[in-house]
């Protein structure tokens, strides 16, 4: 695998197996090349619609590439198995829809306590419960920020089309094993069964991270310390003698559990925020298309995106001066600049396929004078760029 | 660590700064923890190979914290799943879930029948005390058929999981059931099970004097160590018995010791095919 230094056989393996060029493929099959390009190299899942193509890719590739495929008896197992691997040293991926992302939940924090470094794929699916199992939605977006118990911080990634799925998934593996975290990968069951065209990089192309291991013994001692002073502890891994203890409960510097002294806790659990907060340089990103002078916003992100620029494209051809802004890393949101582009103009529209959820983060940045509307739609068929321009006009 | 544990040989094997343990005074947990620390030292494993996988519960705590190797204490019932993990990550190391009857083979249950479906080389150690302990004695799924529990005032109307014979008839390639009265057989077992390749799993039928014991008539440790002796069947008289006759009885011996394809082994020998098949071995095209 290729955290453990043979990075000169992965790279020639995965030259040897993936010619650059464009491809006619399922944004599904786009997550699963990105994941193998980004360094994934052990997969446990359970098939679920619509994500399970990126399980079948997975089991299809990655013994090439000597990696490991596992298919679990349920969800609540495969995060496990996952968080397991992860403390060997591999880049761990899975891959669900709702129903199963709610089984992931208890463990999904278990991996914030933990300081876990996985991807969480969760191809929305319309729910709630089993819902309509085929058909795309957006309506785990606060599923994926407080879907688990407990105060805990959370980074998730959703990307906009195939193509986007390719390298966002490189980015998602990038800051799980930059700020040993997991990260959920918000995607969707439009996206995840479109084809389109991706094209595939060259693997130098490619920037891909590795986390934290400790530098010697007295570092090692302290799996959940803080050393550098940017809140990410260096990981000691299982298998090197380090004799390392890892628990879900409360627990110190050096990983015992300590569940009774309040200010072990305390210090814990605002130091894995102070983590997240203080690195926003590492996952913080966003889009805007014409923003200058824009009027009127649209605030959108995932597959709704789409129509959505392409909405303020026609937009503009009759006048309008709106822009858009698509936010992707949804959590923790890009609030700053929520809050300067709010000032700015007079309406915000957000579109989204949910009955709204992306839009009480935009309501905590915008003040009350600025008309906010959401613009949603449920029952598995996206947006279409007609029914965000009419809404555009409405307000113009 | 308290100076009492500077005479007991074994304390070697223990996170020191951890001690006392949190168990109970005549809680079966020690001998437990004892019996597992006397196989490792007798196989002469080095504790850096191993890892020690714990889920939620008394029985958990065994191993978690206090035995000092990698330990990974994980939520209530997926030891076996995290351990799966672990396993495939670390192929050459042995791994070992220590956890009870109710984190394993209830909640936990569905992951114990399919690691042993699958043979993956991890060794179980199985704390039954036929409660859950650690919230305050409830009933369990390998509660004595009439006992008294704090979720079954009255009596227990359900009928205990046989979990040795279970597991033995999912595939694991070893199986054996002791109770804390056979602590020298218990060595033996654990002993074998880390040694085999495959699924292993052992059954420890063990004393929670105050959850359990104390509502069911056997307030002492010592009174319940006299009940496992009392009421335990060997494996080979117990073939000859009625189920009537082995009502209320702790059938123990080896249920089971075979070799069977385990699964890590194959992982990797699909992985090579694959390779091979692909035509990606070898270096010289870089
Ligand atoms: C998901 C979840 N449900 C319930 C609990 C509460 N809980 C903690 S320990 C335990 C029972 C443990 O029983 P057992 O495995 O038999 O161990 P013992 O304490 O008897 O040794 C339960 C139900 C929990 N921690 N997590
Ligand atoms: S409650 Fe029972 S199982 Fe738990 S430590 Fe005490 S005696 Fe042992």
């Amino acid at each position: 695998m290729i955290i453990r230094g043979d990075e000169p056989e992965q790279i020639r393996l995965l030259r040897k197996l993936y010619k650059p060029g464009n491809y006619f493929m399922q944004g599904n099959e786009a997550v699963a090349y990105g994941a193998l390009f980004a360094g994934c190299r052990f997969y446990a899942g359970y098939p679920i619609t619509p994500s399970s193509e990126i399980a079948e890719t997975m089991a299809r590739e990655l013994p090439k590439l000597g990696g490991y495929y596992l298919q679990m008896e349920d969800e609540i197992g495969s995060i496990a198995a996952m968080i397991g691997a992860s403390w060997t040293g591999f880049k761990v991926m899975t891959a669900t829809a709702g129903p199963g992302f709610s089984l992931m939940q208890e463990n999904l924090g278990y991996a914030v306590m933990t300081e876990t470094p996985l991807v969480l794929v969760d191809v929305q699916r319309s729910g709630p419960s089993t819902g309509q199992a085929t058909k795309g939605a957006q309506g785990d977006f606060f599923q994926a920020r407080w879907g688990t118990h407990g105060d805990h911080p959370i980074v998730a990634v959703s990307p906009t089309s195939g193509q986007d799925a390719f390298w966002e998934i490189i980015r998602a593996f990038n800051i799980a094993e930059r700020l040993r975290t997991p990260v959920v990968f918000l995607f969707d069951g439009v996206l995840a069964h479109t084809r389109e065209l991706v094209k595939i990089p060259s693997v130098d192309e490619v920037e891909i991270t590795y986390r934290k291991l400790p530098q010697n013994e007295e570092e090692a001692k302290l799996p959940f310390g803080d050393p550098h002073g940017d809140g990410v502890p260096p990981m000691p891994l299982f298998g090197h003698g380090y004799f390392t203890h890892v628990t879900g409960s409360t627990h110190k510097e050096n990983g015992l559990r300590d569940v009774y002294t309040p200010e072990v806790h305390d210090r814990l659990v605002r130091r894995i925020h102070r983590k997240i907060e203080k690195n926003r340089h590492v996952y913080e990103k966003y889009e805007e298309h014409f923003t200058d002078d824009a009027e009127i916003l649209v605030v959108s992100w995932g597959v709704t995106a789409r129509p959505a620029l392409g909405a303020v494209l026609k937009a503009r051809e009759e006048g309008i001066k709106v822009g858009l802004f698509v936010p992707k890393t949804v959590h923790p949101f890009p609030g700053e600049r929520m809050r300067e582009l709010g000032k700015r103009v007079r309406a915000i529209l957000v579109p989204e396929m949910n009955l709204g959820q992306m839009i009480l983060e935009v309501q905590r940045y915008v003040n009350d004078d600025v008309l906010l509307k959401g613009v949603n739609k449920i029952g598995g068929v996206p947006l279409t760029v007609e029914e965000i321009l009419r809404e555009i006009r409405g307000v113009a | 660590m308290p100076e009492i544990y500077s005479k007991y040989p074994m304390v070697k094997y223990l996170r020191k700064e951890a001690l006392p343990t949190a168990l109970c005074p005549g809680c079966g947990g020690g001998t437990v923890l004892n019996a597992f620390a006397n196989a490792v030292d007798q196989l002469k494993l080095d504790p850096r190979d191993l890892v020690v996988v714990s889920g939620i519960g008394c029985s958990a705590w065994i191993a978690s914290p206090y035995f000092l190797a990698d330990t990974l204490h994980t939520t209530h019932g997926r030891a076996i799943a995290f351990a799966t993990g672990v396993k495939v990550g670390l192929p050459d190391k042995k791994v070992v879930v220590i956890s009870g009857d109710g984190d394993l083979a209830s909640i936990g249950g569905n992951h114990l029948l399919h690691a042993a479906r699958r043979n993956i080389d991890i060794t179980v150690i199985l704390v039954n005390n036929f409660i859950y302990g650690m919230t305050g004695g409830q009933v369990a799924p390998t509660t004595p058929f009439g006992a008294k529990t704090t979720t079954t005032p009255y009596r227990n109307i359900e009928h205990p999981l046989q979990i040795s014979e279970t597991i033995a008839a999912a595939g694991a390639s070893y199986v054996a059931r002791w109770t804390t009265a056979h602590v020298y057989q218990l060595i033996e077992s654990i002993k074998k099970a880390l040694t085999v390749k495959g699924f292993s799993l052992v059954e420890v039928i063990s004393q929670c004097p105050v959850q359990f014991g104390r509502r069911n008539r056997m307030k002492e440790p010592a009174e319940m160590l006299r009940w496992f002796l009392k009421n335990s069947v060997p494996i080979s008289k117990a073939k000859k018995m009625s189920p009537e006759e082995l009502e209320g009885k702790f059938v123990i011996g080896e249920f089971v010791n075979r070799q069977r394809p385990e699964f890590t082994e194959e992982l990797n020998k699909l992985i090579d095919e694959v390779q091979e098949h692909f035509g990606l071995k070898g270096g010289d095209d870089v």
